[in-house]
């Protein structure tokens, strides 16, 4: 009698398939590496496909010059580690204007930093598929994305003229200049991802685990001080708390929880017992409801 | 959340080994507009604390302004994501949802109930393997119902829930859920399901969905949650021979050669012997190669690679089989095809065919019938529109591997992709391929003229409607009828056969006679015809112009 394969194991399976079916069929495809948690998953699992090779494709970050030093510290580490090529691309328009998160708010900030940054990139390198880290489960408008979503010349979504996806068989044609989006993780969810990293021991970047750390509290959020860029506002005050991070983005947006949680089962017990989607930390979603999805339709990942 | 067991707080490096365990139920979703879908699986969200705080401060917020409970909580809007179909009212995709309990993981496919989206029922029962069909309770069975049931059938699922529900409107009435439940098996007796399950519910009232109802004394089953995480779906496929399809060949130096795929059925261990499926060439396999270490066996669902004890010649689009149990490999496949673009099938056009293997290029080169999805009533079509659902014979530029779609849904599956536009227009799902054998015994038996050619009665031959030419055939054949002719004649149609000359009637007789068939015999100034039928049987719709020009 055959032993089934659990669910982590069939979810592997799924996703190394898909990035091996990418290989297989594009020229010229690269992993958008954001250097947080599902990131880390999905550059092993795709590590994965291809031992004992390294994965036959770039990593590519996006960076918008506001990512918490660690981050950038451990994103060159897993480069060395795996012996893939690492592309590090900022807007160079953006930073010469002076956006920042604090000028210009988080939306337009966002979009001149992140999606600016990211279609620049896609363009420059003509990458013809891009990896990306996302779930169905983090957000609505995601739930009925393909796995491999196809996007326009203009790097658009278009979420009602959406190709149908049947069984694992992917269509993967385009036309010169399109591309396709191809999300990995898609039916993974956030207890997935961390149970899987708990069991592959997947080394994630140190803010997830809790420390004591220098922050300010800002809008209802716990913001790190994490260098001199950030100018204190009147009656802000710079205070040591034992926090960590449920997400990683860029630092004056993102929020972190005070937590004593400093090793994996930890935060994991943390995470099921909290009642606060993981999102919630990220600034970019308090707009309207649909704001998602806006952003995705023009080329946001 | 969900896992609320004592032990997370308690020991959580315990309850983190409990979960490892677990395992995964894809299932699908089907009901008509209003029959309380979006409600259900919301339910089936909130009821297993999926749904968390910030999300239920939205829900609140959103059912305020958009909900349709008159600002109570409105399950549906957890699901209905994205802004057109919020305003619509209605789900117009398939949308993914997960939801787990500590047996289980669930993935949700939820599709539309709308007659113009089948194509997503398909899309989104294509992974799945139960159907929760809903049924309104005062409605009873509806055509959508027995749409639904016949796409699922087609799609290959063998467990099925009906989930009777708005029960709380009917009173909670046992005679009348009775009555919706013997209705539902009398119809569904011929789709072949392994099992039906029938469940009284409130989605709205969340009665029968987490816990037993206490407004259903009379109902002795299991509650729909207890039954998701129970149901046994396991397929057969470890026990099916061995299939590994490559998707990738792994060259990172010239002294390792590894052929990426994931088994698609059976099971494989070093030493085991394979075959090349286009080929035939035979090796044995070496190592199972993963990250974690080498592996002693690898089952169905697993993504490996493979290196094999010789240098043979294997690329992306060959198939490594078991060599006692090879795949059909052929040209010919006939298929049901669903099609799903606007854009009707254009028969003779060449299509991009996408397998398991990769792409080859391919025409569709008949529509023997199409399937009328609320009747399930055959007829005879020249080419498919949106949402059309037929039987096809695929001709294919090279030969490919392929199982029956019944035996394997990995192997047995493709989609059509339009070459200028790049849109998938339509999903396949291969009956059987006719045949492969026989045209190899077709080439042995021109070079021997003594022997007798076969000549299967697909309605390969009927391409033209209900007509099978015969008047080029010279030498002596030999009839044989298909199943699906078998069944067609069944339903009172009537095939005409166009003879050369008198002799070649002994064998029309003589299949006739194997199978209990009726003819007429006809002659006229074009020659013989005999015109094939089953006595007694009348089609529903009358003869009408089938073809035959009688």
């Amino acid at each position: 009698m055959k032993k089934n394969l659990t669910h982590l194991q069939q979810l592997e399976a799924e996703s190394i398939h898909i990035i091996r079916e990418v290989v297989a069929e594009f020229d010229n495809p690269v992993m958008l590496y954001s250097i947080g948690k599902d990131s880390a998953v999905m550059l092993h699992l795709a590590r994965k496909a291809f031992y004992p090779a390294p994965p036959p494709f770039p990593l590519l970050h996006v960076d918008t010059t506001w990512k918490f030093r660690d981050m950038i510290e451990f994103r060159g580490r897993m480069a060395k580690e795996s012996g893939m090529e690492l592309l590090v691309h900022v807007n160079e328009d953006g930073v010469k204007k002076g956006v920042s998160p604090f000028t210009h708010g988080s939306a337009l900030y966002t979009d001149v930093m992140k999606t600016e940054g990211l279609k620049q990139a896609l363009d420059k390198y003509k990458f013809d598929a891009a990896f990306g880290g996302a779930r169905r489960d983090e957000e609505k408008s995601r739930a009925k994305e393909r796995i491999f979503s196809f996007r326009s010349a203009n790097h658009r979504w278009d979420p009602k003229n959406q190709r149908p996806e049947l069984w694992s068989l992917y269509n993967t044609r385009i036309k010169p200049g399109e591309s396709i989006r191809v999300f990995p993780l898609s039916n993974w969810t956030e207890l997935d991802i961390w149970q899987y990293i708990h069991l592959e021991e997947i080394p994630i970047v140190p803010l997830y685990f809790s420390a004591v750390r220098p922050v300010v509290e800002r809008d209802g959020m716990l913001i790190m001080v994490d260098d001199d860029r950030l100018e204190l506002k009147p009656g802000e005050k710079v205070e040591y708390k034992s926090v960590r991070f449920r997400t990683l983005g860029c630092y004056p947006l993102t929020g972190a929880v005070e937590s004593e949680a400093d090793t994996l089962p930890d935060i994991i017990q943390e995470m099921l017992l909290t009642r606060t989607s993981e999102r919630q930390g990220r600034l970019i979603d308090h707009d309207q409801a649909g704001s998602m999805e806006k952003k995705k339709q023009e080329g946001y990942f | 959340m969900a896992h609320q067991s004592e032990l997370i707080e308690k020991d959580i490096l315990a309850y983190l080994k409990s979960q490892e365990e677990k395992s995964l139920l894809r299932f699908i979703t089907c009901g008509s507009v209003d029959d309380g879908k979006s409600t259900l699986i919301g339910r089936l969200l909130w009821d297993s604390k999926m749904v968390f705080e910030d999300q239920l401060a939205a829900l609140e917020a959103d059912s305020k302004k958009v909900g349709t409970q008159g600002g109570a909580i409105d399950y549906a809007l957890l699901l209905d994501g994205l802004q057109a179909e919020r305003e619509q009212g209605i789900t117009i995709d398939v949308a993914y949802r997960f939801f787990s309990t500590d047996r289980r993981k669930f993935i949700v496919a939820d599709t539309p109930g709308h007659e113009q989206y089948t194509r997503n029922m398909v899309t989104g029962a294509s992974t799945a393997k139960v159907a929760v069909i809903l049924v309104d309770a005062r409605k009873g069975l509806l055509t959508q119902t027995r749409r639904h049931s016949f796409l699922v059938s087609l799609v290959g699922i063998k467990h099925i829930v009906l989930a009777i529900n708005k029960m709380d409107l009917i009173g909670y009435d046992e005679e009348k859920f009775r009555a919706i439940e013997a209705d539902y098996r009398e119809f569904a007796a011929p789709l072949g399901f392994t099992s039906i399950t029938a469940l009284p519910i409130s989605a709205l009232n969340g009665d029968n969905i987490i816990e037993k109802s206490s407004e259903t004394p009379w109902y002795q089953g299991p509650p729909l949650m207890h039954f998701l995480e129970t149901v046994q779906v396991e397929d057969d496929r470890d026990r099916q021979p061995f299939r590994l399809p490559v998707q990738w060949v792994n060259r990172p130096n010239l002294d390792f050669r590894g052929f990426c795929g994931t088994v698609a059925s059976g099971t494989v261990r070093p030493g085991d012997e394979i075959r090349v499926a286009s080929s035939g060439q035979i090796s044995k396999v070496a190592r199972i190669v993963t990250f974690n270490g080498d592996l002693d066996e690898a089952v169905a669902g697993q993504a490996v690679t493979l290196t094999l004890e010789d240098e043979i010649d294997i690329s992306r689009g060959d198939m490594l089989t078991r060599p006692e149990a090879p795949p059909l490999y052929t040209r010919h496949p006939e298929a049901h095809l669903v099609w799903m673009h606007d854009e009707p099938l254009q028969p003779g056009q060449l299509y991009l065919v996408k397998t398991a293997t990769g792409v080859t290029p391919g025409r569709v080169t008949a529509v023997q019938y199409a399937v009328d999805v609320n009747t399930l009533e055959q007829k005879q079509v020249s080419t498919l529109g949106l949402n059309e659902i037929g039987l096809a014979r695929i001709e294919l530029d090279r030969p490919v591997s392929f199982d029956p779609y019944g035996a394997n849904r990995d192997t047995g599956s493709f989609i059509l992709i339009d070459r200028f536009t790049n849109a998938t227009v339509a999903a396949g799902m291969v009956l059987n391929a006719p045949d492969e054998s026989q045209r190899a015994h077709l080439s042995a038996g021109e070079s021997n003229p003594w022997a007798p050619r076969h000549i299967t009665l697909d309605a390969v031959a009927a391409t033209n409607l209900n007509v099978v030419d015969l008047t080029e055939e010279k030498g002596l054949f030999i009839l044989e009828l298909a199943q699906s002719i078998h069944d067609y004649l069944g339903k009172g149609n009537r095939i005409l056969i166009r003879l050369r000359d008198l002799s070649q009637l002994e064998p029309v007789a003589q299949l006739a006679y194997e199978h209990e068939l009726a003819f007429e015999f006809d002659r006229n100034g074009d020659g013989v015809s005999i015109l094939l039928f089953k006595r007694g049987s009348t089609p529903l719709k009358g003869y009408g112009d089938d073809g035959t020009g009688i």
